[in-house]
């Protein structure tokens, strides 16, 4: 078996694991950006009851 | 693993990342993105799109650790069978384990993430659904009855109900009706594939409905499926995510379904022709049927938010 070809195969098949796994952890990442921002700008998440009544707490 | 000459341990079956896609069951990912992107639109007109597609990523990601850990618990009789030989693990490119990591590693991280994303309803469902998928149909249904699809049907059949629950959080009577949709088009769709695919399942001693009943029974229970299916999609015509266009449609879809199934009913079963015309036709048909139905319903959707006039012609229609 020839050493030297067998490596260069599978090093050739980490460098491309290696890439899809970073392009996969770099997109989730965006959409991780994405959602956090959608929930923030909800609103609901980022004010809750903090045992003082402040005037945004009343519902009209 | 052996060592090589600049001492890096080298295992000898390095899997790619191709391998590792391809355990992810692909065709079946699809059909649970796409029914529960479906449910997701049409239940909700205010469902931020980022969040949907955040919890569209880990329904997928739940679908594919699913498919990866049935490859794992399942390698042995996918050796034996040629629709299915080439699969990463009888083919020897990923082991049992990595699939195993794999899968738990998707599972676990889909249902957390769905959770943050949308609601713990949702990530319950799916969570849910993954766990049946795997320890009721996988491990314990698949090999022990012939009715294994019929149950664990139910499984490809939760994508909808996990969808809708990601922009209501509820389950609503629609929702339920999407499930029973797919829950009752699994036998006759999967069933049809095993009449072609009849001579594995006799070497692997699944017990398939075809092996232990015979053709003939398995005929007449897809012609009787295809029945009870026409009726629970058409009910849908008069629920609020139905109307007109979908209760037109759905009755020439059933008809043309429960029509083939007829003809397969009737054709002898020929088992040494390989081509097996009848069985391909009503198969390829059920696969279109479901994507149409669907297809429908998103029409429907967005027909009744650019037209309120068609919005108060279907409200005469609906009565669930």
């Amino acid at each position: 078996m020839d050493l030297n070809k067998l490596e260069n195969d599978i090093n050739q098949k980490r460098k491309s694991k290696n890439l899809w796994l970073a392009l996969s952890l770099g997109s989730f990442i965006v959409v991780v950006f994405f959602v956090t921002i959608a929930k923030l700008s909800d609103g609901n998440s980022i004010e809750g009851f903090d045992h003082t009544l402040r005037p945004s707490l009343i519902k009209e | 693993m052996i060592r090589s000459t600049n001492n890096i341990y080298l295992s000898l079956n390095e899997p790619s990342a191709l391998d590792y896609i391809e355990l992810l069951k692909l065709k079946v990912m699809r059909l649970a993105i796409f029914t529960a992107g479906v449910a997701m639109i049409i239940s909700s007109n205010n469902l931020n799109p980022f969040i949907a597609l955040g919890s569209i990523i880990c329904i997928a990601l739940g679908a594919g650790g699913s498919g990866a850990l049935n490859m794992w618990w399942d390698s042995d009789i996918d050796l034996l069978m040629k629709r299915t030989s080439k699969r990463p693990i009888p083919d020897g490119k990923i082991t049992s384990d990595q699939a195993l990591s794999f899968g738990v590693f998707l599972s676990i991280f889909s249902v957390i993430f769905l959770a943050l994303f949308a609601n713990f309803l949702s990530a319950l469902l799916l969570a849910f659904t993954i766990s049946f998928y795997i320890f009721i149909y996988t491990m314990f249904l698949k090999r022990t009855t012939p009715y294994n699809i019929v149950i664990g049907g139910a499984a490809g059949a939760f994508p909808p109900l996990i969808g809708w629950a990601v922009s209501t959080n509820t389950i609503g009577i629609e929702s339920f009706l999407l499930f029973l949709l797919i829950f009752l088009w699994t036998p006759p769709h999967f069933w049809s594939l095993c009449l072609i695919t009849k001579k594995d399942y006799s070497i692997t001693k699944v017990p398939m409905l075809t092996e232990t009943h015979g053709v003939k029974a398995t005929k007449l229970q897809i012609f009787i499926y295809a029945i009870i299916l026409a009726i629970s999609s058409i009910i849908i015509s008069f629920t609020n995510i139905g109307g007109y266009f979908y209760f037109i449609s759905s009755l020439i879809l059933n008809s043309i379904f429960i029509f083939y199934s007829y003809v397969l009913l009737m054709n002898p079963y020929n088992p040494n022709n390989e081509n097996f015309p009848k069985e391909k036709k009503l198969f390829l048909y059920s696969i279109f049927y479901l994507f149409m139905l669907f297809l429908l319903l998103l029409i429907e959707h967005f027909t009744k938010l650019l037209f309120p006039s068609y919005l108060i012609m279907v409200k005469d229609l609906i009565w669930i």
